[in-house]
């Protein structure tokens, strides 16, 4: 009895090893509320899972940071990455690409938002009266909510934004800059386009508190990158699949949930202005 | 005789705590001129109400969820808690070597969401960064303070026992039981603060009651907000139900699993986070250029780390903690009334009992975490988050001690000539050593709530790690535990001098 139920064990042992192609995972920056990455990214996962054939699994993380680590770590094999976060990345993690990037992802860009109190409206260019006041940015990690913003205050004011501005924040994310700089805990704050776009067309945003006063000029920022070491570990030709997969998802239902129109090709190359302009700010070495 | 004349002689009249706190007093007043304390929230009062409403209509989102977070807060804890013990026992029969002594200095300086911090670069989101970023700090807290216990025992036993007793006998036989029940309810206070240390490890990502905090908080869930605090609040107020001698084997005995599975391990990582990551980028990238090159980029990078990081971190952290706690002291002196029986009938005393107990059981960084959202970015949210919770935390103990208190039947009528002139200089000594040990803590936490966007040390900190810069991120928390280190070792010296 015992030595049949051993055996049975042993078999299934076996067979468990034997068939058991380890799970795909993959995870996103938490640049948003954290119900709609969850959401979104199960959908994808759901998606992926299907075309790919294999076990697929979303992880949510607190931080970009973690984002890249996780990468990093070959804890996950696959992120969407934000333009500065995804060349942090791949410096880190030789032979990983680029994959896929939104159609609207080559040419994105910041707003930045201001109270209603501040008097401010929208300009060509940021007012000189911005000086002194209290600003949020979104993650100290962020392409569109931190880097993008830096640099083109840099720019204009010549001057680092804690010189500039009375008080310097890190809200966390691009929802959280809408909701402080919405109830005033800061007078300006900037953030990704999309995330504004989709708030004040979902009627998330009272835009008698809080408006747009400038945008920036566009550059590339979120993309699909891969670890290069795939095949090895998931089978032959298995980095193709999910970047075919990547590239053909057109389910409006889960492309509005990012919200891209679509996904297109996209290398290690497009994010170079990213990459200069954060060793330019001093986040990159 | 001049005033000035008169104040010196009176000085010399005063005893050295009162003395002490004087001179609290006044560093907590220059701190206030350099502090910002501002309320830059334009409608505070929105938000709060908000919030209010929340906390009186709480909603769970998903119970299995919540259950999930409830049983690995608790098993983080009790895990934790447990090798702490093991470890920490061990180092304390070593206490005696200066080694061991400094090395446990240095484990419990660094604070455990640093230590979970790193841990995450070398295991990733695995059980293992939340069990050790426990145990390991409190390892070395628990050596100090058994290693202590131990040597406060009666020496009398120990030496009735026949010559040539060998070292674990007379542990075993004399010191042991002696210290026992001291060891046994210092370990039980420690397993609270276990709890409270797991449920703070979800904001940086591990699976406790902290991941969904942050997330319905940040969110403006506020109701989801109110049904976890609750659940938490629950779980702490009923330990003495469900924590009784016979559950503890199946407690510690079951923790382990209930961890979850987190990620794979891949002990590359950990191995390329100390030979790479934590090597200053001057010397890890110096290809070409020869040694002096490389040695004055080093020089640079160090006074880079210096002058825009370092400093202005431990001064923000000193000028925050220094405030926190003499505010922390007036607030325990408040609130210890609320539970003596020299003050209150029993009856009376429960309203206290409730709001001392919920407020210490609110760890800083929750509390800090919500008057942020509320009232903005200042050091006053953090002021007042540390204040409530150590100020609960000190109160308790000053309350309980003055109920120990055998005052005479002629007690004075009116309860506050009760306070000021039987209570307060009865329990004042014992409350300024509670003080004096809350210091480094509450100078660990300022530190920590940097991570909120105080500008204190941990605001460096966490900056240098989501620049992916763990060498800059190493020499702060460093820096970080130097300052702890520095700072118990100065409160023991005026320790001694009262």
């Amino acid at each position: 009895m015992f030595k049949m139920m051993f055996r049975v064990l042993a078999l299934m042992i076996l067979a468990g090893s034997a068939f058991a192609t380890p799970t795909f995972v993959f995870t996103a920056i938490p640049d948003q509320d954290e119900t709609q990455l969850k959401q979104r990214f199960q959908k994808v996962a759901d998606y992926l899972q299907q075309e790919l054939q294999t076990e697929v699994r979303f992880i949510p993380v607190k931080s970009y940071a973690a984002t890249i680590t996780a990468f990093r770590n070959n804890q996950v094999q696959l992120a969407w990455f934000g333009g500065l976060s995804g060349v942090k990345a791949r410096e880190l993690v030789p032979g990983s690409r680029a994959v896929a990037q939104g159609v609207e992802d080559p040419e994105f860009k910041s707003y930045f938002i201001a109270h209603q109190s501040t008097g401010l409206s929208a300009a060509d260019r940021l007012p000189q009266s911005i000086d002194g006041l209290t600003f949020t940015f979104g993650s100290k990690g962020s392409t569109s909510g931190r880097l993008m913003p830096e640099y083109h205050l840099r720019e204009q004011f010549g001057q680092s934004p804690d010189e500039l501005f009375k008080r310097v924040g890190f809200s966390g994310n691009h929802s959280r800059t809408i909701a402080l700089v919405e109830s005033g805990a800061y007078q300006l704050g900037a953030l990704n386009y999309k995330v504004w776009d989709a708030a004040v067309e979902a009627g998330k945003v009272d835009t008698a508190k809080v408006k747009v006063i400038w945008e920036t000029p566009t550059y590339p920022d979120y993309q699909w990158t891969l670890r290069g070491d795939l095949d090895a570990a998931y089978g032959e030709g298995f980095t193709d699949r999910v970047e075919q997969a990547l590239l053909k998802m057109n389910d409006p239902e889960l492309l509005s949930s990012f919200p891209r129109q679509g996904f297109i090709p996209a290398s290690n190359s497009d994010f170079e202005p990213v990459r200069k302009v954060a060793k330019q700010i001093g986040l990159l070495d | 005789m001049s005033f000035t004349e008169a104040m010196l002689s009176s000085l010399s009249r005063w005893s050295g705590g009162v003395k002490t706190s004087i001179g609290f007093v006044l560093v907590a007043i220059c701190c206030l001129f350099v502090a910002d304390l501002e309320i830059s929230s334009i409608d505070p009062w929105a938000e709060m109400w908000r919030l209010a409403d929340g906390l009186f209509h709480p909603s769970l989102m998903q119970s299995s969820l919540v259950l999930e977070a409830l049983l690995s807060t608790l098993a983080f804890a009790f895990a934790g808690v447990a090798l702490a013990v093991v470890g920490g026992f061990l180092l304390a029969l070593m206490f005696h070597n200066a080694f061991v002594r400094g090395f446990c200095a240095l484990v419990r300086s660094i604070h455990e969401l640093f230590w979970a911090l790193i841990f995450l670069q070398f295991f990733g989101l695995h059980p293992l960064t939340g069990l050790l970023a426990i145990a390991i700090p409190y390892s070395g807290i628990f050596a100090r303070m058994y290693a202590e216990m131990l040597a406060q025992v009666p020496m009398l036993p120990a030496r009735t026992l026949p010559s040539g007793t060998g070292y674990l006998n007379t542990l075993l036989y004399t010191r042991l039981p002696l210290a026992w029940p001291h060891l046994v309810s210092y370990t039980s206070y420690r397993l609270e603060c276990g709890i409270r240390s797991s449920a703070i490890l979800g904001f940086v990502g591990l699976p406790t009651l902290g991941y969904y905090l942050e997330s319905s908080f940040s969110q403006g869930y506020y109701s989801e907000v109110a049904a976890l605090l609750m659940l938490f609040y629950l779980l702490i107020a009923t330990k003495k139900i469900w924590l009784r001698r016979w559950t503890l084997p199946a407690l510690f005995l079951g923790s382990p699993f209930f961890l979850g599975d987190g990620m794979p391990i891949v002990w590359g990582n950990a191995w390329r986070f100390i030979s790479e990551d934590i090597i200053p980028a001057p010397l890890r990238n110096s290809e070409a250029g020869g040694q002096w090159e490389s040695l004055s980029k080093l020089s640079q990078w160090t006074s880079d780390i210096m002058f825009n990081q370092a400093l202005p971190g431990i001064w923000n952290t000193l000028v925050l903690s220094q405030i926190a706690l003499v505010v922390t002291g007036l607030c325990a002196l408040i609130m210890f009334p609320l539970i003596s029986r020299y003050c209150y009938s029993l009856p009376g005393r429960m309203p206290g009992y409730v709001l001392l107990v919920i407020a210490r059981s609110t760890p800083e960084y929750l509390l800090a975490y919500i008057l942020l959202q509320l009232l903005g970015p200042s050091m006053l949210p953090a002021v007042i988050a540390l204040a409530i919770h150590n100020g609960a935390l000190i109160g308790y103990l000053s309350g309980r001690h003055s109920n120990e208190l055998v005052l005479r039947s002629d007690l004075p009528k009116r309860r506050l000539d009760r306070y000021f002139y039987e209570l307060l200089p009865r329990i004042y000594p014992s409350f300024l050593s509670f003080m004096l040990y809350r210091w480094e803590v509450i100078m660990r936490e300022t530190a920590i709530l940097g991570i909120l966007g105080i500008h204190t040390l941990g605001f460096f900190v966490d900056s240098a790690i989501q620049e992916i810069r763990f060498d800059v991120a190493l020499v702060l928390i460093l820096t970080a535990a130097l300052l702890n280190i520095a700072v118990d070792m100065f409160s023991r010296r005026i320790q001694r001098y009262i």
